[in-house]
């Protein structure tokens, strides 16, 4: 029991980590209709950057503040100098111009920080583990990680609906035409909604510095999960994203801990780990063919 | 004066003869410089590099041409560039490649082409044992290797009982059953994760409430920096020791997983604290030329050199006559970083193996410390499979 | 753009340049080059058939790569079987003729897109390109299971397979066997897309609406074209086993269906001709780049970047665009 409650914290604390992630991407399909496949490049980005500025001023906190801040940079400079002038074309054609970015990004990250994986220690406040139920003893630094998702979550929530910022990006996001001649700024205000998504796959990255290993290409294992969620819970649906993270969280963390043993039951036991473990790798992808099954465009589906 | 004119021209008679045989021996290195993978084929190529430099562009006194190129990890690619080396370039020696999925795909084919392939990094089972060919040289080990001596070394501690995780493909299960191989206690379980698999709650979760003695892991790359920082972060590295192959704990990656690291024993075919001249002289040119302390890829890729540099210089540069080259080479009769070097009948290597500590050098830096030699000239588990 | 060029001109010209390349190949004593275009013909063959899909049907799939996948595979497990003369599952016999093997390669690949399609296309737009990707990577994490085929490891051909009248292992032969596919393929596509089939298809890509007005089922005809694209990235899955003589999950994996759409949009959408140019230009662009700097990287990221800017319709629609 103590086993399947920490697996369940487990599970949440991947969750949390891929909304951070699916958070900004589904903001920008839903608000820009923009396929943005590098989105997995801001993670790195912001690892990379995050552990650089740990290690040489030894703060966390100004690592992350970097990291946040280099992810909304690269991001913003993006979308002038590639994704502005791609708006009004077919999505291909950002799926064409994102995909050599990723090219791009990650060969950059070899030449500017050589081909090894990069070290990135966690703060000596977030080190060790508590007690939380007797017999339960959990990481600082992961029950942390659920925090800081779960306040972005709400932050997100009352920018979108109780800011005038947020009611904009809204309204631009349901006419576009109709904003621009109400006076407001609609590039300038993509440029913004398009950095405050690269800037929380920064975070998601910067974050997950300490327990992943630092390295290039490590946005792509975790973009595709990101697009897995967002489908599961409809494009451009920050709620959707919510649900859909910890189903995915959930689903995939379960499934590794429990599906051997399950099979074991009933298995010879070599048989039973491989199917096992090829089942379990699967996991979210079936998840995701039946919700795609059952509700066709995604358990919260967004109105354009 | 007529004869000196005669000794004249036939000196440059033979100086042109020569300049027309001292077209450089082409090798062709194919290996991985891209993707997650990338920094074990810039370790190898530079080994090799730091090998071909020390002799001015030669090898064992011939002139060599090293073409590099990047197999992205992928098999179709790599066996292109096999395909390009060999049609295009005349290439007749071959080495380089990183994983032994690629080298599935592309050894076969290009030592029945009569290619000579060393290998300095991967040794998959099926390379040593039926699939053998008297082309096919592993210069770095068979995988399992490594794995056994960590078994032997496990099964003479005190531990009872070891738990085991691997990524599910059949690397993954070939280096659990090397560990098997020589540890005959207990094991407690026996776990495939995915492959390429970031986040291991889960497993570390299951590992605690299983509270085994131990726990022998092979995870390359990322995957195990990524294991092992989160098996400290949980605390269980004081409670139940992490034993690995050396593929988790070579300097670059123990750059990149820090102090967490510290204690954690590994085996290896090789440590830059060995204790022999050839090995001395390596480790100081190559921190000196690089300004890193050498990883043991970097070392196969130098032992690489150095082999094909001696079988060169047994044949005088001729690699046509390819049976006496291999010949040459099979007597493996250089200094080896290893010490002790020779081939088994399968032409893998039959080579000493060490268990080595993780530790923290006086500037600051992670490396590995040698505390014992396991296995004497061990032969591969595959050796008697060969007919060749 | 001063000058267009007929579309005509660019594909004779393309067809005489493909013809005429094992000669000038041998002429230039480069015979690696066939083996080379080899590849680019195999790879042409599955952006077009996934042109049929994303250019007419309107269906981006982003798992094409399966059907590739099962294409070699079957190929692959054929082949192993004759090979160690163990009959599959103890039921079928093991082949290595190609005119049993590629025609159930195509036939399995065409089951499979048939029932990957048939519930893909309960949905649309982005979520369609999800479900699709969801299908190809279950399937390639069943292949890295597949232990008894190698798993992770891939399966090694020891030859290629027979074809009465030809010998496959002598690279021309097995260039001008993919050429004829590709020309096929290409022939067949192009009466296709003109017949009524391709009308109703055009129509239900840019207004689903108006073709269900008129009373035609039209998620019937996308599962087709679904099928026949399925069926022609299963035969280039054949003919690719063949070519490296070894097959792994990389061939399943979402970023060989990524590249090929890649292909598709940098040759030019919906224009069958385009996808050619595409994979020629794609594989030829890696192939030097590498040859030149290991971070070839670097530089063909924004290549494809300014591809999309500069060149609307992909290279196709460049070069035949009239202003």
């Amino acid at each position: 029991m103590i086993l399947f409650i920490e697996q369940l914290l487990n599970g949440l604390q991947l969750g949390i980590t891929l909304f951070l992630m699916s958070a900004g991407l589904t903001l920008v399909f839903g608000i820009m209709q923009v396929i943005n496949l590098a989105h997995g490049s801001f993670y790195m980005i912001g690892a990379y950057v995050g552990a650089t500025v740990t290690v040489f001023t030894g703060s966390f906190v100004l690592g992350v503040m970097a990291a946040l801040a280099a992810a909304g940079i690269t991001g913003m400079a993006v979308e002038i100098l590639v994704l502005r002038q791609l708006y009004d074309r077919d999505h291909l054609d950002q799926v064409l111009a994102t995909f050599g970015l990723i090219f791009f990004f990650n060969e950059m990250t070899r030449i500017i920080w050589g081909k090894q994986p990069l070290f990135m220690d966690m703060p000596v406040w977030l080190k060790g583990s508590i007690e939380l139920l007797p017999g339960l003893v959990y990481p600082i630094y992961r029950l942390a990680v659920i925090v800081v998702g779960m306040s972005v979550a709400l932050l997100l929530w009352y920018l979108f609906s109780r800011t005038r910022l947020g009611m904009q990006i809204r309204a631009g996001a349901s006419n576009r035409d109709m904003i621009g001649a109400l006076g407001v700024n609609i590039k300038l205000l993509y440029t913004l909604v398009f950095g405050l998504g690269t800037l929380l796959a920064g975070l998601a990255g910067v974050m997950a510095g300490p327990i992943f290993a630092v390295e290039s290409g490590m946005g792509e294992s975790i973009l595709i999960l990101t697009f897995v969620v967002i489908v599961i819970g409809g494009i451009g649906s920050v709620r959707g994203a919510v649900v859909g993270a910890l189903m995915v969280g959930l689903v995939d963390t379960l499934g590794r801990a429990f599906l051997p043993s399950l099979f074991r039951t009933f298995l010879s036991s070599s048989y039973a780990d491989s199917v096992g473990a090829s089942l379990a790798s699967m996991s979210i992808y079936i998840l995701m063919a039946a919700v795609l099954i059952w509700k066709p465009r995604g358990l919260f589906p967004s109105y354009n | 004066m007529k004869r000196l004119m005669t000794i004249l021209i036939a000196t440059v008679f033979v100086f042109s003869l020569q300049s027309a045989a001292a077209e450089p021996v082409k090798i062709g290195m194919i290996t991985t410089l891209s993707t997650k993978a990338a920094y074990l084929g810039e370790d190898i190529r530079d080994g090799f590099q730091l090998a071909v430099d020390q002799e001015g562009g030669k090898l064992g006194g011939v002139e060599v041409e090293l073409m590099v190129e990047d197999d992205g990890r992928k098999p179709e690619k790599a066996k292109q560039i096999a395909e390009r080396y060999m049609k295009k370039d005349g290439v007749k020696i071959m080495t380089g490649i990183v994983f032994s999925n690629v080298a599935i795909a592309v050894v076969p084919k290009v030592v029945r082409d009569g290619v000579v392939y060393l290998s300095a990094n991967a040794g998959p089972s099926m390379l040593a044992g039926k699939g053998c060919n008297e082309n096919y040289f592993s210069v770095s080990y068979q995988n399992d290797n490594i794995d056994e001596v960590v078994g032997q070394f496990v099964n003479d501690s005190e531990h009872q009982s070891v738990y085991l995780i691997a990524p599910n493909y059949p690397a993954g299960k070939d280096h659990l059953a090397g560990f098997k191989r020589y540890f005959k206690k207990e094991i407690s379980a026996e776990v495939y994760t995915k492959l390429g698999q970031s986040d291991y709650a889960a497993e570390i979760a299951a590992i605690r409430a299983a509270k085994p003695d131990a726990v022998f892991f092979f995870l390359p790359g990322g995957m195990g920096v990524s294991f092992i920082k989160q098996y400290a972060q949980a605390g269980l590295s004081e409670e139940i020791p992490l034993y690995g192959p050396a593929f988790s704990f070579d300097e670059r990656l123990l750059k990149a997983v820090g102090p967490v690291a510290l204690g954690v024993k590994n085996g290896s075919q090789w440590t830059h604290d060995l204790d022999n001249e050839a090995n001395k002289q390596f480790v100081a040119a190559y921190e000196e030329k690089y300004g890193r302390t050498p990883t043991l890829y970097a070392s196969q890729g130098y032992d690489t050199a150095r082999l094909i540099g001696s079988a060169l210089k047994a044949v005088s540069g001729k690699v046509d006559d390819l049976d006496a080259f291999k010949k040459a080479l099979k007597d493996a009769n250089f200094d080896s970083v290893r010490g002790s070097f020779s081939f088994g009948a399968n032409q893998h290597p039959i080579q000493d193996l060490y268990i080595r500590e993780v530790i923290k050098t006086d500037d600051g830096q992670y490396t590995n410390r040698t505390i014992k030699k396991v296995f004497e000239n061990h032969v591969d588990a595959y050796a008697s499979e060969c007919k060749m | 753009m001063t000058s267009a060029i007929p579309k005509t001109v660019i594909i004779i010209a393309g067809a005489l340049f493909f013809c005429s390349l094992p000669w000038a190949a041998d002429y230039f004593g480069e015979q690696y080059l066939i083996s080379l275009f080899t590849r680019i013909l195999i790879y042409s063959l599955a952006a077009v058939s996934l042109d049929l899909l994303i250019g007419y049907g309107g269906l981006i799939s982003l798992g094409h790569a399966a059907f590739v996948g099962i294409g070699a595979y079957v190929t692959a497990i054929f082949f192993h079987h004759s090979f160690v003369a163990e009959p599959i599952a103890g039921i079928v016999a093991g082949s290595d003729n190609a005119l049993l093997v590629w025609p159930l390669a195509i036939i399995i690949s065409a089951a499979f897109a048939l029932i990957i399609g048939s519930l893909s296309l309960r949905t649309s737009g982005m979520h369609f390109i999800m479900i699709t990707l969801a299908f190809a990577q279950m399937l390639y994490y069943f292949a890295v299971g597949l232990e008894k085929y190698g798993g992770d490891d891939g399966l090694s051909l020891y030859s290629r397979n027979q074809l009465v009248g030809m010998d496959l292992n002598n690279d021309v032969h097995f260039y001008f066997v993919c050429l004829f596919f590709l020309t096929l393929f290409l022939f067949i596509s192009h009466r296709l897309v003109k017949s009524r089939f391709g009308l109703v298809l055009r129509g239900a890509a840019s207004s689903s609406r108006r073709i269900k007005a008129l009373g035609i089922p039209e998620r019937r005809y996308k599962l087709v074209c679904f099928v026949i694209g399925g069926a022609g990235a299963g035969l280039a899955g054949a003919l690719l086993a063949n070519q490296t003589e070894y097959v792994s999950p990389g061939l399943l994996h979402w970023t060989l269906s990524g590249e090929l759409m890649v292909m598709v949009l940098l040759g030019g959408l919906g224009s069958l001709f385009g996808p050619v140019l595409g994979a020629t230009a794609y594989l030829l662009l890696e192939e030097t780049l590498a040859m030149y700097t290991e971070h070839w990287m670097v530089y063909f990221g924004p290549i494809l970047i300014m591809v999309v800017l500069f060149a609307k319709r992909g290279l196709f629609g460049f070069l035949t665009q009239k202003e």
